[in-house]
């Protein structure tokens, strides 16, 4: 789950222990270790099979049945009901749309950023070191922080944004010369209610997620950037490759499975998206996302097996997500 | 594996180098620091800005146009927040529940993580696949289902319910990332304390964990951080402030008035449970920065 933990990123499995016990002299060594070695993992193994795999199983047996939390009614089978529900319903497939576009929008502009910050990450400046904390600034900002404080930004009457775009920008830009009073005429004329105009409410906040995950994409790519030998940019050089060939034809395809990694786990969380928008909008149709909907479904409309067979839904979209991005590193690998 | 992201292998800062300047560099050379200038507006901007409007006077958080700094130094807001019973119950649970969480996570993950990491047993590939998956899957599969657990064992509204959930994506993180830690030890540590006589329990805590300290600081730190910010467990399984965390506290945060939003308060909380994690970020930085991207590129 790394909706909260930074990703552990899984592409180099711990296959070969340093230790092999068949090395040791002794066979007794190995039967004693081998004990010792699953009475150490145990623990663990018995806890995440309660809190993670068992819930995971119940999860898919509650969404056929119309189980309820506060409810002493027994709880029937009831099919593909749930399932039959949401595929009827107006809310959820609102819901999976948003969620869809939220997705692809966040994660396309994320990427995009992410690349440019890490490039500038990566080359030599000076004011590197400083760049390079800043940008952890808002990756450490809890999301519930993020939002409000955006909301904040992005009020209609005394927000900041709003101050900027209307009155800041186009003063400044006016100052550049020959080009200075069109670029000014760009910046809107009054002041914009980013969070009440229904067509604004997903942009506002794609933007605020876009802040506050950009900085995780741009060091799981810097990450990835570090570790591409020197000499293949100095050979390049030798032949004549400007740098922005060099771009395109070295670093980018370099780049490409730090890349994936970085997708997957951007498109895994934004699929699940809750925080942002829950704290800035609550329930509201226009941001619907289905996080969002199971969870009102589960605590507000005490529809257990309803909520679970949403539940199962976005398990399977992103389990799906998941063979995709791992299928397509393999073909990378070969 | 960590080896991921090394800030010490990172080249030398700036090298000049003597050569003719053609103008094309001159402006190259503008747009990048304008970039660069950009990129850290865009990302400390905001924070500054709530921590202004924390000790901006209300007036001048609603004024229009716009003051970015405030006429002086306002404490009411801070102070009102610290009067709040609410939020200092929530920011006492934090603490509570996000240590807790991170020395369960600890004592129990590093145990799994050496067997994981340095010991061979049959079944241990099944176990690190398995632990694999369940850092990527979603809460949100499993809310339904936890909460009529969490109910069930009379752990709603209870720390014990928050920390006991928040197992779910702290323990399989710090088990894959310590394991990884581990096994990028030298072979013959454990050697030389079974040469000694000690049992490789005793290999364990004596010699390996020891050595083992910056990994559980920097999974332990991110735990922390994870624990601390998480929203969606906080809010569905808790109503009161019994068990209620800093997030659903803020998240939910009113004023005095219900006709508009007390944006200084809100603020001052925001700031006050946003400052220590972004200070504990940047004096741990680097340790943060490898324990980020560990594992996440073939290194």
């Amino acid at each position: 789950m790394s909706q909260h933990v930074p990703a552990p990123a899984p592409v180099v499995p711990v296959d070969e222990p340093a230790i092999r016990v068949s090395d040791a002299p002794q066979a007794s060594w190995a039967k004693s270790r081998e004990r010792l070695a699953w009475l150490m993992v145990l623990p663990s193994v018995l806890i995440v099979a309660l809190v993670a795999f068992y819930p995971l199983v119940q999860s898919f047996r509650l969404s056929f049945t119309n189980a309820r939390l506060a409810s002493s009614r027994a709880v029937e089978n009831i099919g593909l009901n749930n399932y039959r529900f949401l595929w009827e319903s107006d809310t959820f497939r609102t819901a999976f749309g948003n969620t869809v576009r939220f997705t692809i929008i966040s994660v396309s502009i994320e990427l995009l950023l992410g690349v440019i910050v890490a490039l500038i990450i990566n080359s030599q400046f000076p004011a590197r070191g400083l760049v390079r904390a800043a940008i952890l600034i808002p990756w450490a900002i809890p999301t519930v922080v993020s939002s409000r404080l955006w909301a904040y930004m992005l009020n209609d009457n005394y927000g900041v944004i709003n101050d900027l775009l209307v009155y800041q920008l186009p003063k400044t830009v006016s100052w550049i010369p020959f080009i200075g009073d069109n670029l000014a005429g760009i910046f809107p004329d009054e002041k914009i209610a980013f969070l009440a105009r229904p067509n604004l409410a997903l942009p506002s906040a794609i933007a605020v997620d876009v802040w506050k995950t950009t900085p995780f994409m741009a060091l799981l790519i810097l990450a990835g950037l570090q570790i591409i030998p020197g000499d293949v940019y100095e050979a390049a050089v030798v032949d004549g490759a400007n740098k922005w060939k060099q771009f395109w034809q070295i670093t980018l395809p370099l780049l490409k499975p730090a890349i994936l990694v970085a997708l997957i786990f951007r498109t895994l969380d934004a699929f699940r998206v809750f925080d942002v928008i829950y704290v800035m909008f609550g329930y509201k149709v226009e941001t619907l996302t289905l996080s969002i909907f199971t969870q009102q479904t589960l605590v507000d409309g005490d529809r257990l097996g309803r909520a679970s067979a949403s539940s199962v839904i976005i398990f399977l979209c992103i389990g799906v997500f998941v063979l995709i991005y791992t299928r397509l590193i393999r073909v990378e690998e070969t | 594996m960590a080896t991921a992201f090394d800030p010490a292998r990172l080249p030398p800062p700036t090298q000049f180098k003597r050569r003719r300047v053609k103008p094309w560099d001159i402006v190259a050379k503008v747009l990048f620091w304008l970039l660069v200038a950009f990129v850290l507006v865009y990302t400390i901007f905001p924070f500054a800005w709530a921590f202004l409007a924390a000790i901006k006077p209300n007036a001048d958080i609603s004024a229009t146009p716009t003051r970015y700094l405030p006429s002086e130094i306002y404490w009411g807001n801070l102070e009102y927040v610290f009067n709040q019973r609410d939020f200092i119950l929530a920011l006492r649970n934090s603490i509570i529940i996000s240590l807790v969480t991170v020395g369960v996570a600890l004592v129990v993950g590093s145990m799994a993580a050496y067997a994981l990491g340095r010991l061979k047993f049959r079944g241990r590939s099944v176990i690190l696949y398995i632990i694999l998956a369940m850092t990527m899957f979603p809460a949100i599969a499993i809310l339904g289902s936890l909460f009529e657990m969490i109910r069930r064992f009379n752990l709603y509204n209870t720390m014990q319910g928050l920390v006991f959930t928040y197992m779910t994506f702290t323990l399989p993180f710090t088990v894959w990332v310590l394991a990884n830690f581990f096994k990028a030890m030298p072979g013959e540590l454990e050697e030389a304390a079974l040469v000694d006589g000690s049992t490789p329990f005793q290999a364990f805590y004596k010699i390996l964990l020891p050595l083992a300290l910056p990994g559980l600081v920097t999974t332990g730190l991110l735990a922390f951080i994870a624990a601390w910010n998480e929203f969606l467990f906080a809010l569905t399984f808790t109503n009161t402030y019994e068990a209620r965390t800093v997030q659903p506290a803020i998240a939910s945060f009113r004023g005095s008035t219900q006709f508009d939003e007390p944006w200084g308060s809100i603020m001052a909380a925001s700031v006050v449970v946003t400052v220590p994690l972004v200070v504990l970020v940047l004096v741990f930085q680097r340790k943060i920065l490898a324990g980020l991207t560990a594992g996440a590129v073939k290194g």
